[in-house]
């Protein structure tokens, strides 16, 4: 067997790590990749053999080596005619699977996490700056443990009742309805969702819903009920708490762990 | 024989100062005889008020931060060269100040330039912070003297002070001028991070307005108001920041000198310079996200809303472009140090763990680089049961961004270390037992970095935005501090078994000292544009709305335009400065070849 070229190394490299992310992570171990993402990391990819072989002039000269005769050498002419046929004909493919209409939205990047009105309201009621409304029973945790677990329990009730057609049993998203809807229902095992925002933030969200997402939230095509209109003001407060207790992700708070 | 070689320099200096102050002169008057109070906004015509003042600012802010970076360093490299006595330490400061003194009268134009499209077209506005910064104002055109001044003085002065005792002077002329730099700096700052965070904090810092909520009436003082929530941030940010871009464009600066270097010594001379201008690029590099980290935070913290839309939201994807470019930022930094090893004999023993440190670099960039909300369509989706993917969602949170940025600014510290060690062999007994204790050093910081890392995403937000980050940050400074200092002691009188040959270097690696400062330059222009834009429709934050026509966000992609034009703008500029350089220089190369001919001649 003849030994490989630098060339034929990094295409191998290449290739494998494309196989690697769409069949093995994407497949074997997890679901699958977006192509977006699949393209950027070939794009890195492509940049680390890019500057593994090019900084030393030897090592160059013998990366560019095989094209240069595949380009020039006689006897390399049968190679260079199928190269000059296959590759703009893999363009082709390429360009063609691109531009083809398919039966499916096109990508889009909706703002999962609009950022919030400055002043937090339910109904017309103003409850104040959504900076600094805290969960009014958020103090029971250290006060009233009693109470504290009756508001979770509350709000354990108001999830069954409400929310866990779309949000799952787990809370991860995965209601029965789920599979019909997107944008898809919020999972809140995402360690991104809960500890990132203040409780003022989803009261906002629950008590607005779809359709209540601020202008930058386009295409405002989220299933998410108005809860303001069936659930009391302590209902929605309760159940942020069950949400955290069940999870056991805390919500975001400013300035007390320093203290 | 001085006086014909920098004529044409002093000329075009000239020229560009008397416009400057003309401009201003213009300006001035203008702006007191205004009764801005009937007029709000005037349009400028065809590009619109908006653009207008970003260029403006932009280019100004390029400018600037060019003139505030170099001097810092420039007054450190001209006293290691006292320390030293290399001559050729002092010759590079001088060069470096002398790129410095092309780009000041530009730096002034372009400030003039702002002011007049400011008063011009947002009369209401000016009129309002003149109202609360006007103290300031009379302040910064004091400092503004004080600056020309002394970088004249510096500049001029530089051959002529070479004594002993004068030398010691000229260095304190150098220290005052940045003195006089970071405090213009400071001024300015205030005004503009006043617009984003017009508020004070108490003890706690928690924001304290500093507005009538009802009138919009100002009702704090004016030191309030000048040390407003991001102001600290942001001088550290940019302070850091002026190092790193004055680095990256005088590295630019010697690359393009080396590629069109005729002669041996020039190319050694430039490949030392470029040399230099990364290595500086670098120290102001590494302790940038830090910075900004900090000033993320405070953001965060004075306006929640503010940050969600910094991160969460309408931004979020610039950050995604920020990091592809902080990414191109460390990888070309250490593709040129790779590089510059190929120039030391003995740097092949390093070269062989290249391929694990561009793994390692280009898998953190990947995490870095990876959005928490993924491009997909609708079957990818859900295909990933989100948003967000199950594994890969992972390095979309802060806590897998914070630690990657860690591991990826140690390797490119590794690469710089090897880089120093390159053909030299410590002579010192304690060799060995000195490098397993770096090793231990690099293998437990990473250790911890990770694991912290991985802690966080486990715990509370709050405890790991205050403890857990700040201590992974902790941990890679000391292992800076630590591991610099074991080898500045065990390679003390290391024994050089090669030179540095210097000019040795490949064109390619120019380029990507090119490619470094445009990216820098880019990178600059995108976060002006989410520094300003994260006040969406307001001048001042919360307090004055933007009822123009412009007080609209722009879109990334029409940003992304207009950056570009400011970018292209600014290159131009520099490249013609950098070219009236070169006149001088081929001047001066004949009038030596003239010298040396006259005094065969005389023999
Ligand atoms: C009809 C299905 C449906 C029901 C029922 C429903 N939601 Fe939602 N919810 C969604 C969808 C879809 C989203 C994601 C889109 C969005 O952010 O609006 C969402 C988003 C959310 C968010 C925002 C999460 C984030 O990432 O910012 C919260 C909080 C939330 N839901 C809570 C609840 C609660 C509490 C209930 C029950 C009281 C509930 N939802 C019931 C569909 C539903």
């Amino acid at each position: 067997m003849p030994k490989l070229s630098l060339f034929t190394k990094c295409v191998i490299l290449f290739a494998a790590v494309w196989l690697f992310l769409e069949f093995f992570i994407g497949g074997v171990w997890s679901v699958p990749l977006p192509a977006s993402v699949i393209g950027m990391y070939l794009g890195l990819i492509l940049v680390a053999i890019l500057v593994h072989v090019s900084v030393e002039d030897d090592r160059f000269r013998e990366f560019l080596r095989p094209i240069k005769e595949t380009l020039a050498d006689d006897k390399r002419r049968t190679r260079c005619t199928v190269l000059f046929v296959l590759v703009p004909l893999v363009m082709l493919v390429f360009t063609f699977s691109k531009v083809s209409t398919k039966a499916e939205a096109p990508a889009s990047v909706r703002i999962a996490h609009p950022a919030p009105p400055d002043e937090l309201t339910y109904g017309d009621k103003v409850i104040g700056p959504i900076q600094e409304v805290e969960n009014p029973f958020r103090h029971l945790e250290k006060d009233d443990k009693d109470a504290f677990r009756a508001h979770a329990e509350n709000g354990r009730r108001v999830y069954y009742q409400n929310c866990f057609y779309c949000h799952g049993d787990d809370l991860d998203g995965e209601g029965h309805f789920a599979h019909g809807l997107n944008p898809l229902p919020a999972n809140f095992q995402d360690p991104g969702i809960i500890p990132n925002f203040q409780e003022s933030f989803f009261f906002w969200r629950i008590s607005k819903g779809g359709p209540g997402l601020p202008p930058s939230a386009t295409p405002w095509d989220s299933a998410m009920p108005v809860w303001e209109d069936y659930l009391t003001e302590e209902e929605i407060w309760d159940v942020i708490i069950f949400l955290s207790e069940y999870t056991g992700y805390k919500p975001r708070t400013f300035g007390e762990a320093a203290h | 024989m001085r006086s014909i070689r920098n004529s044409s320099k002093n000329r075009l200096a000239l020229l560009f100062g008397l416009l400057a102050i003309y401009l201003f002169l213009v300006v001035v008057p203008v702006a007191f005889t205004q009764d801005a109070t009937d007029t709000e906004y005037r349009a400028f015509p065809k590009i619109g008020s908006r653009n207008a003042a970003w260029i403006a600012a932009q280019l100004h802010l390029l400018f600037g931060s060019f003139i505030l970076g170099v001097p810092m360093f420039a007054v450190v490299i001209e006293y290691v060269g006292m320390r030293t006595k290399d001559k050729r330490y002092d010759k590079m400061a001088q060069e470096f100040i002398k790129l410095c003194m092309g780009a000041f009268s530009t730096t002034a134009l372009m400030g003039g330039v702002l002011v007049f499209v400011l008063i011009w077209c947002y009369p209401k506005v000016m009129n309002k912070m003149t109202g609360i910064f006007g103290p300031t104002m009379i302040f910064y055109v004091f400092l503004f003297f004080g600056e020309t001044f002394t970088l004249y003085l510096y500049s001029y002065g530089w051959d002529r002070m070479q004594g002993k005792v004068s030398k010691m002077w000229h260095l304190f002329l150098g220290v005052l001028l940045n003195v006089f730099g970071t405090a213009i700096m400071f001024v300015s700052n205030a005004w503009l991070t006043y617009q984003t965070s017009p508020a004070t904090m108490d003890s706690r810092h928690k924001p304290i307005p500093l507005h009538n909520e009802e009138t919009g009436e100002f009702i704090g003082t004016l030191w309030q108001a000048v040390n407003n929530f991001t102001w600290m941030p942001v001088n550290i940010h940019r302070l850091i920041g002026n190092v790193a871009f004055g680095g990256a464009i005088v590295g630019a600066y010697a690359a393009f000198r080396f590629l069109v270097a005729k002669t041996k010594e020039d190319k050694a001379h430039y490949d030392w310079m470029g040399y230099t201008g990364n290595f500086i690029a670098l120290c102001g590099l590494i302790p940038l996200p830090f910075a900004g980290y900090w000033l993320g935070r405070d953001i965060y913290k004075f306006n929640q809303t503010m940050g969600i839309n910094m991160m969460g939201s309408l931004f979020s994807w610039l950050f995604i472009i920020q990091a592809v470019m902080i990414g191109v930022l460390f990888i070309g930094a250490n593709y040129y140090l790779w590089s510059g090893m190929t120039r030391i004999k003995g740097g092949e023993v390093y070269a062989r763990l290249r391929p694990y440190m561009v793994g390692i670099i280009v898998i953190c960039v990947a995490v870095w680089m990876t959005p928490r909300t993924l491009i997909a369509t609708a079957g990818e989706k859900a295909a990933m049961g989100g948003p967000n993917h199950p594994l890969i969602g992972y390095f979309g949170l802060m806590t897998a961004k914070n630690t990657v940025v860690n591991l990826i600014i140690l390797t490119t510290f590794l690469s710089f270390l090897f880089y120093r060690r390159s053909g030299k062999t410590p002579a010192v007994g304690w060799r060995k037992a000195g490098n397993i204790i770096i090793s231990g050093i690099f293998g437990l910081a990473v250790a911890a970095i990770v694991t912290i890392g991985l802690i966080g995403f486990k715990v509370e937000t709050d405890f790991r935005v205050e403890v857990l980050t700040p201590v992974q940050v902790l941990i890679a400074l000391a292992v800076l501090i630590l591991v610099t200092a074991i080898d500045l002691i065990m390679y003390r009188k290391a024994m050089r078994s090669s030179d540095i040959n210097w000019g040795q270097m490949s064109d390619r690696s120019q380029y990507v000292l090119i490619l470094l400062a445009i990216t820098f330059t880019s990178l600059m222009g995108l976060m002006g544009y989410a520094r300003s834009g994260l006040r969406e429709n307001w001048h001042i934050f919360g307090v004055m709305p933007d009822t123009s026509p412009d007080a609209f966000t722009p879109l990334l992609a029409d940003a992304v335009n207009v950056i570009a034009v400011i970018i292209v703008i600014f290159f131009a500029l520099v490249g013609f400065i950098f070219w009236i350089g070169l006149w001088g220089d081929k001047k001066k190369a004949k009038l030596a070849n003239l010298e040396a001919g006259n005094a065969v001649g005389d023999d």
